[in-house]
């Protein structure tokens, strides 16, 4: 019983906005972990090009964590 | 080593035990401990409620709340049955009601002159006085009010434009007045950042030819936004959310939109009804998702500045609530989370400091990229 009280819990809007905005954090958190990786990797092939390395990399960062929050609003606006 | 081992953890664990210790009243809190007195109820204060203060700070206003009782009125200008009525919304403010809604919830609506707000939306007062909700759904059925008051959002797009008007029109004199001479003062401040977005931005995404067509509005839009994010930071006077609100961006997108449809040419619009270089079977697929990246590409830009900067604001009401929340509970308790709290929230503010440039760079920069596209020349 206890556990099907969780479940419903869980399974009612707020519940799954929450899941939905924390699987948007872990996009984010992969995406623009890839980013900064391939971009120190870079730079540390190639220091002479850092100034440009690292403005792309904030701009891409910059981008991707666009889309996350995109995933963030649609959750918001379930809950509200 | 061991010696700063042991000059660290003096403090980390000065802390945790503070923490523990302020816990205290929490972990016991299963006992009654109030007296049976009836008087205590007439003191009820309010439960704290994280997600009411969060949004009420994100979400627009008629006043600039700034402390306390504190307030600047704005003037409120609606359009209603009974013709244009200009009026301070104190007239609002001081007049609350107080209601119970579909939810048995304890809310509030404010009175004026045959109007009624609730939630910083106007109606026209029902015919027996007041709001009248559905009791069911919590809709409310009072007619609405064209509103087009100065509220705190329109209000601070004012101060912005005033401030870029300060200093822009102090900058442009003093190129009048220092003409072919060093730049002083203020415009050698702005120089770097008007050049930044001419050399860095507008050139490579446009060209050189046409950039400087649309330089007006790239460097208005880049000011425009990275002043409004500032000012959205600015703690203790009243709490702007500007470029937070889907209004601000929305127009901004469109005009971007515009500026991309009209002054698209042959090529532009023949590499999105046609695009070249690809086989058949994938153009067919490409038009339709083409043909919506016209929309979708604005309406992104909508929706990445709004999601960033309300993102940012509410992260640090988060921070604050903590605070609240823990303090609700023992004054000794909100003080230790605080000392936490107000760490991380300098942080953040940090991080919304340059997430405010940034989000006014990308914009800029995406819309530089876009009206590039739309007067791109040949060359394939």
């Amino acid at each position: 019983m206890e556990l099907l009280n969780i479940l419903l819990q869980v399974a009612s809007n707020a519940g799954l906005a929450g899941i939905g905005a924390g699987l948007a954090a872990i996009g984010a958190g992969l995406g623009i972990g890839k980013i900064g990786a391939s971009a120190l990797e870079s730079m540390a092939r190639q220091p002479e090009a850092t100034g440009d390395i690292r403005a792309s990399m904030i701009i891409a960062a910059a981008l991707i964590e666009g889309v996350a929050l995109f995933g963030v609003i649609v959750c918001l606006l379930v809950v509200l | 080593m061991s010696m700063t081992f042991k000059k660290l953890s003096r403090p980390f664990f000065a802390i945790v035990t503070f923490m523990l210790l302020a816990a205290q009243p929490v972990l016991f809190a299963q006992e009654p401990t109030e007296q049976p007195d009836s008087t205590h109820q007439e003191v009820e204060k309010e439960k704290f409620n994280a997600g009411e203060m969060i949004i009420h700070h994100i979400s627009d206003a008629h006043e600039i709340h700034l402390f306390g009782d504190v307030a600047i009125y704005l003037p409120v200008i609606l359009y209603t049955d009974n013709g244009l009525k200009i009026f301070s919304s104190s007239h609002f403010y001081h007049n609350e009601k107080g209601f119970v809604n579909h939810e048995g919830e304890k809310d509030s609506y404010y009175e004026y002159d045959g109007l009624v707000m609730h939630h910083e939306h106007i109606y026209a007062a029902a015919n027996g006085g007041g709001l009248s909700f559905d009791t069911e759904t919590g809709e409310v059925n009072n007619a609405s009010v064209l509103d087009f008051s100065i509220t705190k959002t329109v209000a601070g797009m004012l101060l912005t434009c005033v401030i870029l008007l300060l200093i822009f029109g102090s900058v442009a004199r003093g190129y009048k007045k220092r003409k072919g001479s060093a730049p002083k003062g203020l415009q050698s401040f702005m120089e770097p950042l008007i050049l930044f977005i001419r050399d860095e931005v507008a050139i490579p995404s446009i060209g050189a030819k046409k950039a400087d067509r649309f330089m007006p509005f790239l460097l208005s839009t880049f000011f425009f936004i990275w002043i409004a994010n500032i000012l959205g930071l600015i703690p203790f006077i009243g709490g702007f959310n500007i470029t937070g609100t889907l209004s601000v961006t929305l127009v901004l997108a469109l005009i971007v939109f515009i500026i991309t449809t009209f002054s698209g040419n042959k090529h532009y619009w023949g590499h999105i009804l046609w695009p070249p270089g690809v086989p058949l079977p994938i153009k067919i697929i490409l038009i339709p998702i083409e043909f919506a990246g016209i929309f979708i590409k604005p309406l992104v830009l909508m929706i990445r500045l709004t999601a960033n900067i309300t993102a940012g604001h509410i992260i640090i009401l988060a921070f604050v609530s903590l605070v609240l929340i823990f303090g609700e509970m023992s004054a000794t308790a909100g003080y230790g989370v605080g000392i936490g709290s107000i760490l991380f929230m300098v942080f953040m503010f940090f991080l919304e400091l340059l997430v405010a440039f940034l989000q006014a760079y990308v914009f800029t920069l995406l819309a530089a990229l876009y009206f590039g596209d739309a007067t791109q020349e040949a060359h394939h």
